[in-house]
């Protein structure tokens, strides 16, 4: 009789678990292989700031409109809902505080960031990918140009900086947002409001929210770069490198959201 | 068209390989080639699809490592080759793609440029222009210069593939099947160019082809990959005197059927 409590697995299933772990261990050792040559050629001549120029400006401009829109309406509803649980207490005139540290604290660089790895996540690995497919690397590397430096290097650094810079954006136009909810709800002026909204928020706050900005610009970047560049099975590759970036991206997001705020609490 | 006899050394060795394999998982391609391509020399490798004809071009070119032999280019042994030796080295390789493989987001004349000025820093503006125009020129394509890829036919995207390479004036020339894909006209004219670029820029050409015509009328020698091995290698009119069924076809399909 079948011991209801034995650990026996199927030959065939023990077999597709081992090729899952060889798999998984094989790709995190290529991922810590790309780390380790992205650190290798970040730091050595020539620099490639004019085309790093260009992907910010890419970056910018791929996620402007979605991010600016997305910024007000958090910032507008987020007030908006808050409010009926605050007056029960009299206590509207907290809500530009409340609203800040959110915003500050979690939303602004939370959404930046979710959007960037939809927007430009996607772009780069499907672009990195489509070049990777259609030899395009290859021709890049056969001539002696370093691809890796001029397309990989590039667009990490690109969205470390650009992705802290439209995180602070974000949190500006979220606070407008709020704030043209709060003048038609309390009637409150801005510079009262502006006032409000940085009396909560310590140094602290801003380090942390540009910190994650940071790593959260940088994992984009890696993630989407890694899928792009390391692309194949023709035009079906592209489409799953541009797919596997966004999700291993957003996935990755929110796990260092958690880390990150854990870790600021014990400096706070 | 009757090829133009080629200058070539045949004590000048520029590629010499030995014993080379190459395997994917179990699935063995090379099985310890041997070959030499002489200074000055077009050499046509034909083969089946799948032989490893490519995968031997990419080896010489660093792309793909060899599982082992010796794959020696103008002196450096490839198969073991610091990075920085490699760049230098892939200076004097010129490698024309099948699919021409040209940067899509960039004009004609970025295409050209790229790999210019980012192997010879503090060229001048006057200087780049000038090679630019040169090989542009050379493959008799000028008016392009400022088109996209995506505005150009197969065999101009073939062509500047080809000027693409050749702005670096490399020693050695790679073609992956040049003329695949593209009308009889034009494969006449990318074979007339394999053999103008011979002649001008002096290089020595490996031509991967299944193209019976190109290798006709661009190679000096042929070689049959079979099996994962050189099995002829000659003239084009030696390695056909043969009745293998092997190789008989490639013959036959292209100048009788």
């Amino acid at each position: 009789m079948d011991n209801p409590n034995s650990t026996n697995v199927h030959p065939q299933n023990k077999n597709s678990i081992v090729r899952g772990l060889t798999d998984m261990f094989i790709s995190l050792y290529k991922i810590y292989l790309f780390l380790a040559k992205f650190f290798k050629e970040v730091f050595l001549p020539p620099y490639e700031w004019n085309e790093v120029m260009k992907q910010m400006y890419q970056i910018g401009v791929r996620s402007f409109t979605l991010i600016t829109f997305t910024g007000f309406v958090v910032g507008l509803i987020f007030t908006k809902q808050s409010r009926p649980s605050l007056a029960q207490f009299g206590a509207t005139s907290w809500i530009p505080g409340l609203v800040s540290i959110a915003i500050m604290r979690a939303l602004a660089p939370l959404v930046t960031a979710l959007i960037a790895a939809g927007k430009v996540g996607s772009s780069i690995g499907a672009e990195l990918g489509s070049m990777r497919v259609t030899e395009q690397i290859d021709a890049m590397e056969v001539s002696g140009t370093k691809p890796f430096k001029y397309l990989v290097c590039t667009r990490i650094i690109a969205s470390s900086i650009a992705i802290p810079i439209l995180a602070i954006y974000v949190g500006f136009v979220a606070m407008m947002g709020s704030y043209l909810n709060v003048l038609a709800g309390e009637g409150t002026s801005f510079t009262t409001f502006m006032a409000q909204v940085f009396e909560p928020l310590s140094f602290v706050d801003f380090e942390a929210s540009l910190i994650k900005a940071i790593f959260f610009g940088f994992t984009i970047g890696v993630v989407s770069c890694y899928q792009g560049y390391y692309a194949d099975k023709g035009t079906e590759g592209v489409g799953k490198a541009a797919n596997a970036s966004v999700v291993t991206a957003m996935f990755l997001i929110f796990m260092e959201e958690v880390i990150i705020v854990q870790v600021a609490g014990w400096f706070r | 068209m009757q090829k133009p006899k080629g200058h070539i050394n045949y004590d000048d060795t520029v590629i010499s390989i030995r014993g080379l394999r190459k395997s994917f998982g179990d699935l063995h391609i090379l099985k310890g080639v041997d070959l030499d391509l002489f200074q000055g020399e077009n050499l046509v490798v034909l083969g089946r699809s799948g032989m490893g004809k490519s995968v031997l071009i990419k080896i010489i070119s660093g792309l793909l490592n060899a599982d082992s032999g010796s794959v020696n280019v103008l002196g450096e042994e490839v198969t073991n080759i610091a990075e920085k030796t490699l760049q230098q080295l892939r200076l004097n390789i010129g490698f024309s793609f099948q699919n021409s493989a040209l940067y899509d987001s960039m004009t004609v004349r970025k295409n050209l440029e790229f790999p210019l000025v980012r192997n010879h820093k503090g060229l001048r503006r006057a200087e780049i222009d000038n090679a630019v125009e040169t090989v542009l020129d050379a493959v008799g394509l000028s008016q392009t210069i400022n088109q996209m890829p995506s505005e150009l036919s197969g065999g101009q995207r073939k062509r500047i593939g080809i000027a693409r390479t050749l702005i670096l004036q490399p020693k050695i020339m790679l073609y992956d099947e040049p003329t695949a894909g593209l009308d009889p006209i034009t494969c006449i004219e990318i074979n007339d160019l394999i053999n103008e670029v011979q002649q001008r820029y002096k290089t020595s050409s490996i031509i991967i082809t299944h193209d019976m015509t190109c290798a006709k009328q661009t190679g000096d020698r042929m070689a049959i990959l079979l099996d994962g091995q050189f099995q002829r290698q000659g003239s084009f009119d030696e390695v056909f005197a043969t009745d293998d069924d092997r190789v008989r076809p490639f013959y036959d399909y292209n100048f009788i059927q």
